[in-house]
């Protein structure tokens, strides 16, 4: 596994150069014109976080389950990703709303949801940090609590408000901006699993040093 | 040895950009389609200018990640080397 | 014992506790009055509520007060080492979850029944104009904050920084339960009521509650083996 990472940092990086190339190469879009080029950015951030989201989710059902730390440290480290990848959707989407439809934010329907599932995985983070021993498994109830409420989070904001385009929207790019926005989403999808290897590695060192001062202890 | 090569190919890659983004665009105009369709004509002028919101989006798109990496790496470093030191001392053999 | 016997002497227990002191009641009822004073401060002008106001501020002030009364029940709990003596005794963990939550709903029922009316009579709202779904949405919505902070609270009694690590984890998390509650109640307030929108979001707010009622009877058990 630790002999893929030097080839999957090389395959993301180039995954991310040739990236932009193409973003500018893409035709503009006719109603937003340059401003709709953050959508390349925007769409897979958003896609990085939820699949983070999910991660988190099912590594904490493990961990509740069987109590293996491995699942521990991924349930964390794919929280902190959530808050990381949620962050850039959350600062890019702005940047776009205010030119294409005036406002900062418009409570639409993903990007309201979308900003409270990272609430919910920052509150994890929060307790993880401030909770004191023992608050690994309170956290890994919080993560599920947060993935299996996705979908009733976004049932209800979009009940509350219909701005965003449609779902519809993705499925019918033409291939001219279909191919860096899939592009895109790869790069982004392969750099989340290289964060992720690189943090839970971060955890399990963290774990065995915490076994290496008990042994040190005897 | 790995850091130092995943280091140097991240910040290559934010070379490239850079250089595209020097080149201009150019693209024949595409039939309408439904959602985001590509533009038939160059728009006239806009109130708000985009370019610098693009170009922040994609500062924070690449430097957010950046940060983030870096957090690990040095986060990393100290555990591990509290972990050599904790070793060492373990094998120093009991002092009591 | 059967499941629903030892959640009924949970609920029982915890119930005349409340009834011989009153404590959490007076303090919760007391609070929830202050919260609408404080939101009528912002949202009355000039005598007259601001639109959908009344339910707005009504559901915000079941939030706080049932965060409130939450951290107060386990409070008592982890005072006096009971809780560890619940975990001991011979019954069914999620039996412990049932009869805790029970008891802390009929607990915000009673604050409601006073908080209801006072937002009616604050805020110029006809809350008698549909009086049974209005009572359906304020039940499940209470049920469903009260099944994910139950939990929670339980899970915390032990934390450090438990007070504040409450609200910070409920709130996010019962999203769903407030837009329902809020929607729900502003719809059958309004100029014209809207009785089918109500009903739809009385129908979210019951698929919530037993969705994280199934998932918390499960995960309680996870979490609060020590």
């Amino acid at each position: 596994m630790a002999k893929l990472f030097t080839p999957a940092v090389v395959l993301i990086a180039a995954l991310f150069a040739i990236a932009p190339v193409l973003i500018v190469g893409a035709p503009y879009e006719s109603t937003m014109g340059l401003v709709q080029k953050i959508f390349y950015f925007h769409f897979p951030s958003w896609m990085a976080m939820f699949a983070a989201v999910f991660v988190s989710g099912v590594a904490s059902v493990v961990f509740l389950a069987t109590g293996r730390k491995g699942a521990d440290a991924l349930a964390v480290a794919s929280a902190e990703l959530v808050v990381v990848f949620g962050l850039i959707g959350l600062l890019t989407g702005p940047l776009w709303g205010i030119k294409a439809w005036g406002v900062w934010w418009s409570w639409d329907p993903r990007g309201t949801s979308a900003l409270v599932l990272w609430l919910v995985f920052q509150s994890y983070l929060l307790l993880r940090r401030f909770g004191g021993p023992g608050s690994e498994r309170l956290a890994a109830a919080v993560a599920l609590f947060g993935m299996c409420n996705v979908p009733f989070v976004y049932w209800s904001v979009n009940l509350w408000r219909t701005l965003h385009p449609k779902t519809t929207v993705v499925s019918s790019l033409p291939v001219s901006m279909g191919l860096p926005l899939w592009l895109s989403t790869f790069a982004f999808l392969g750099l989340l699993l290289l964060l992720l290897s690189l943090r839970t590695r971060l955890e399990t060192s963290r774990t065995r040093l915490d076994a290496l001062y008990l042994a040190l202890e005897d | 040895m790995r850091k130092a090569i995943a280091f140097a190919l991240l910040t290559l890659c934010l070379c490239l950009p850079i250089a595209a983004a020097a080149q201009s665009p150019s693209q024949p105009p595409k039939p309408a389609q439904d959602g985001f369709v590509p533009i038939d004509q160059l728009a006239p002028k806009e109130e708000l200018p985009a370019a610098p919101l693009v170009m922040a989006a994609y500062v924070i798109a690449w430097l957010i990640p950046f940060v983030y990496v870096w957090s690990i790496w040095r986060r990393l470093d100290k555990v591990e080397a509290e972990i050599a030191d904790v070793t060492r001392r373990i094998a120093a053999g009991p002092r009591r | 014992m059967g499941f629903v016997e030892a959640s009924w002497l949970v609920t029982r227990k915890d119930l005349l506790i409340e009834f011989r002191s009153r404590e959490i009641v007076y303090t919760t009822l007391f609070f929830a009055v202050s919260c609408l004073l404080v939101f009528a401060f912002g949202f009355v002008r000039e005598g007259r509520a601001v639109e959908d106001a009344a339910a707005g501020i009504l559901w915000v002030a079941i939030a706080f007060s049932g965060t409130l009364a939450l951290g107060r029940a386990f409070e008592r709990e982890r005072q006096n080492e009971t809780l560890r003596g619940l975990l001991m005794a011979p019954i069914a963990r999620p039996a412990l979850y049932v009869g805790k939550l029970t008891g802390i709903v009929l607990l915000l029922v009673a604050v409601e029944l006073v908080m209801v009316p006072m937002a009616g009579v604050m805020f110029q709202a006809r809350m008698l104009a549909h009086p049974v779904l209005l009572s359906a949405l304020v039940l499940t919505g209470t049920i469903g904050f009260t099944a994910v902070g139950t939990l929670f609270a339980a899970m915390l009694v032990r934390t450090r920084s438990r007070d504040v690590l409450l609200p910070v984890l409920l709130y996010p998390v019962t999203v769903p339960v407030i837009i329902a509650g809020v929607r729900g109640t502003a719809a059958l307030l309004a100029e014209e009521p809207n009785v089918a929108m109500a009903r739809l979001w009385l129908s979210m707010l019951v698929t919530f509650d037993v969705f994280f009622i199934t998932l918390a009877l499960w995960t309680f058990e996870a979490v609060m083996t020590e």
